[in-house]
């Protein structure tokens, strides 16, 4: 689910990050490369969402492909809507060998009707090579592996202004007791509000949620909240939203709720990165980079920088992200080639090389990614191993994920300007989700 | 045809009765009829009669449309409190919106007809018809931006504000140890505990942003020294830049506060008061006995107006109105201008010699003969208005949304924007249709009375 232009930051991203590229040598992955057949006169046809300058980094990988076995690999964009686009060619049997799909419903969707093949038992060797486990699972459909991450992305990055920090005397905090305290620091250092809420965005308070859940009430209850196989007044809900409450409630830390809720995504960026900024902390994913890099003066990894999200009691290190999954629509040799191939370091290292995508292949060196940055960015994912979850709201029926003014976004936004009932707010948010999972 | 007719009658040289012509011509006209009114009639099935029996078809179906579910959309449709305040915000759209902009445009017309360069004049009103509403709510989002400088009225009401109350000292600030101080209403901090005369105060305070330490202060004095008769101390920002520092006491690189005003009170009166100077030293003399509350009055830390939130959820309506008045004000004007100009002059001049004032000439001759036009206007205003939905959708942010929401976005929104439920979302759009319905009457009976 597109909720933002995403796709264009990356693009913005992307050409940020290769002006600012530091000119790193590219090592080359270390795992065992798997033997690839020779496709001289084979032709393939891949089909993605993306376009532009994402469109140009696959491409990349591609020719990588192109060069090892001989075949000819042709790109077709989408648009946003592959959904629609992947259906109609299905039923006019001209489907691609190959599609990358943004969601992971999508795969779920196609392989319970059959459209897509299993990975080969080569691809599979492989997944379990450069993956951590949770992977494998979330391209599976019944046990059965369907699909290959070709990229990830990381949405628990907390971003800061390094001369705020500096001037309040405060070190990127490692877990949500020192955060409250460093909002406090800020707040008397002359920061009129620390932490800089989107409140007219609700996807912004969905994912704030979702990252204190994930580490208030662990991996496990995250799946079953996902899926909404618990309910959403169980008390772990509850206890994350009150954790939440800690924050929003306080208006030395987080100012007007009216003023936040006025916010958009864009101006909690500028709040915090502007020629005086009214705020210290904003938090959202690593297309953060480059809203920054477009709207301020400021340059990450120098005056910008950003902390992995805070842990709660002693989480393990989380991530939640999103990806694309590469799924096989025929079990053809030269096709069943791609997607090993995909699966392996050598795509990885191209799909990272202009820093506008991450990677979660564990065996890719870190020296593939042309910056500080979009290196961290990357290694965060790797770090967080089986600890990474998909975007909750992304996973969830549109109407309570994924709509302005309706759903968890209101719900949250409600909460955001009133947030003294953290109870009856999970009972908004339940009576909201059974309506919407049916 | 009729020509023909009439030269034929001419050759015979009896004028045949006028009937005869319309007789002829009649047996021609089905096939005639259908020829040109055939493309019109299929596009006309095609393009709106069958769209709106499907509607009605699909709203009594569930959200895959395979379920029948009777009038079961329909009823959620009146029980949904979203729907209501839809529902509700469309009442005031239809009641304010086209009043307003026939009037403005009522205004404009009239004082286009006096002015010199009345063509420019026109133009500009005229010029936001030319753009269209998203991009017109593109530019309303901005302008009714909370932020002062991004959003130009309050950019205005904050230059006007500050002009005659400027916002002073130090905004925001508030004590090291706020537990001992109670705040006032007014923002102003006094001690709890009353300190004797003869002895030292510091007053530490916090959340003071750098910029706002005037230039000229300097490291803050530690306690002065106590004398007979007066309070003394420093009121300092007790923040080190860099951090470190003991938090109530004066440490080296934390600066003093000039330019605060500090008071001792006793028994809720002001017995002295003293202004701190660039070390953040004051020092209150000339008190007797006994002891004082020191207390910082609220105008050291007047917080700075920020103008109003037209986009929150109490004004967003409002707000939008004012941006549809912008662009349909002009709109009006033209339509008001080409009637007035159709009305004979000689009506409004006998009016005028038989002793008529202005205002009774624009009130008994112009409006009853304006009349018509004015209802066109205003009534395709109702319609255009029914059916608003860009500007809504654009202006409002996420959060005001629901606020804001009107019944065409309510139907896009449950339709497509998330909802994913053409059922309902037809459901609306039938009962949109309904309430038009009333409005398209009234204007296809005007067209058919005008009609020669």
């Amino acid at each position: 689910m597109t909720r933002i232009p995403t796709r264009s930051v990356f693009a913005v991203l992307a050409s940020a990050a290769l002006l600012a590229t530091t000119a790193c040598g590219g090592g080359g992955g270390s795992t065992k490369k798997a033997d690839l057949p020779s496709l001289s006169g084979q032709n393939l046809e891949v089909a993605a969402v993306w376009s532009g300058a994402e469109q140009k980094v696959f491409e990349k990988v591609i020719a990588g492909f192109e060069k090892e076995t001989g075949a000819t690999v042709a790109f077709t964009s989408t648009g946003d809507d592959i959904a629609t686009v992947l259906n109609t060619k299905l039923k006019g049997n001209a489907a691609p060998d190959v599609a990358i799909l943004p969601q992971p419903g999508l795969l779920t969707q196609f392989a319970k009707a059959g459209s897509i093949k299993p990975l080969s038992a080569d691809t599979v060797t492989q997944v379990d090579d450069n993956y951590a486990s949770i992977w494998k699972d979330l391209g599976s459909v019944d046990g059965k592996p369907y699909g290959v991450w070709v990229d990830a992305s990381n949405k628990s990055t907390v971003w800061y202004n390094v001369p705020a920090f500096d001037q309040a005397g405060i070190q990127p905090p490692k877990n949500w007791d020192d955060f409250m305290k460093n909002a406090q620091t800020l707040s008397d250092a002359g920061i009129a509000t620390p932490v800089a809420i989107a409140g007219a965005d609700g996807w912004t308070l969905t994912d704030w949620f979702e990252n204190i859940y994930l580490r208030s009430a662990g991996a496990d209850n995250y799946d079953k909240l996902s899926k909404h196989e618990i309910p959403w007044t169980d008390d772990s809900v509850v206890k994350a939203l009150t954790t939440m409450e800690e924050l929003i409630g306080n208006k030395t830390l987080v100012g007007d709720p009216g003023t936040a809720l006025q916010t958009d995504f864009p101006g909690s960026v500028s709040k915090v990165f502007a020629k005086d900024p009214k705020s210290a902390i904003v938090y959202e994913g690593s297309f953060v980079a480059g809203v920054i890099g477009d709207s301020s003066d400021y340059t990450v990894g120098d005056d910008a920088n950003w902390f992995p999200f805070p842990a709660i009691d002693d989480s393990p290190e989380s991530v939640v992200g999103g990806g694309d999954v590469a799924v096989q629509f025929n079990d053809s040799k030269a096709t069943e080639a791609l997607m090993m191939y995909l699966a392996g370091a050598d795509a990885a290292k191209s799909m990272v090389s202009t820093g506008s995508f991450a990677s979660a292949n564990k065996n890719l060196a870190p020296s593939a990614y042309p910056d500080d940055n979009s290196r961290a960015v990357g290694q965060a994912i790797v770090d967080a191993g089986n600890n990474f979850r998909f975007d909750m709201s992304d996973l969830a029926p549109a109407a309570f994920g994924g709509t302005v003014g309706s759903g968890e976004w209101k719900i949250l936004q409600d909460f955001l300007r009133d947030p003294s009932d953290p109870a009856g707010t999970a009972k908004s948010l339940e009576a909201a989700a059974a309506k919407a999972f049916g | 045809m009729t020509v023909a007719a009439d030269t034929s009658a001419e050759g015979s040289g009896t004028p045949r009765s006028p009937a005869a012509v319309p007789v002829q011509s009649r047996r021609r006209l089905p096939w005639l009829a259908i020829a040109f009114l055939g493309p019109t009639i299929l596009l006309l099935a095609g393009f709106l009669v069958y769209p709106i029996i499907f509607s009605v078809v699909r709203s009594l179906y569930d959200k895959t449309g395979d379920g029948f579910v009777g009038l079961t959309n329909y009823k959620e449709l009146f029980t949904d409190p979203t729907t209501f305040t839809a529902l509700k915000n469309n009442l005031i759209w239809v009641v304010v919106a086209p009043t307003l902009v026939t009037m403005f445009g009522l205004f404009f017309a009239v004082l286009t007809e006096r002015i010199r360069w009345a063509t420019v004049f026109k133009t500009l009103i005229f010029m936001p018809m030319a753009i269209s509403f998203l991009a017109s709510g593109v530019i309303f989002r901005l302008v009714y931006d909370q932020q002062p400088d991004k959003g130009v009225i309050n950019a205005a009401l904050v230059a006007v504000h500050d002009t005659f109350k400027p916002s002073a000292g130090y905004p925001g600030a508030r004590p090291t140890a706020p537990d001992d101080f109670t705040k006032a209403k007014d923002g102003a901090f006094s001690t709890k505990t009353a300190v004797p005369a003869g002895d030292t105060a510091n007053l530490g305070l916090l959340a003071i942003a750098p910029d706002n330490v005037p230039g000229s202060a300097r490291q803050a004095a530690d306690t002065g020294t106590g004398a007979a008769g007066a309070i003394s101390g420093s009121v300092w920002l007790d923040f080190k830049p860099g951090g470190g520092g003991t938090r109530n006491a004066v440490d080296t690189g934390e600066k003093g506060l000039p330019g605060i005003t500090v008071e001792a009170v006793r028994d809720g009166k002001v017995v002295g008061k003293a202004t701190t100077d660039d070390t953040g030293a004051y020092t209150i003399t000339g008190l007797g006995g006994g002891s004082y509350d020191l207390r910082l009055p609220g105008n050291n830390f007047t917080e700075p107006y920020n103008g109003v939130t037209w986009l929150g959820s109490s004004l967003i309506t409002p707000s939008i109105i004012g941006a549809f008045i912008w662009i349909y004000a002009g709109f009006a004007m033209v339509l008001l201008a080409a009637g007035m100009s159709a009305i004979p002059r000689d009506a409004l001049e006998a009016a005028r010699i038989d002793g008529a004032t202005e205002w009774q000439v624009f009130r008994r001759v112009t409006m009853p003969l304006l009349a018509p036009v004015l209802v066109v206007v205003f009534v395709t205003l109702v319609i255009n208005v029914m059916k608003l939905f860009d500007l809504v959708y654009v202006i409002a942010p996420g959060s005001v949304q629901p606020a804001a929401n009107v019944l065409a976005l309510q139907m896009w929104r449950v339709s497509f924007g998330g909802g994913q439920n053409p059922g309902l979302g037809s459901a609306i759009s039938i009962f949109l249709l309904a309430l038009v319905i009333p409005a398209m009457i009234v204007n296809v009976r005007r067209f058919k009375r005008d009609a020669p």
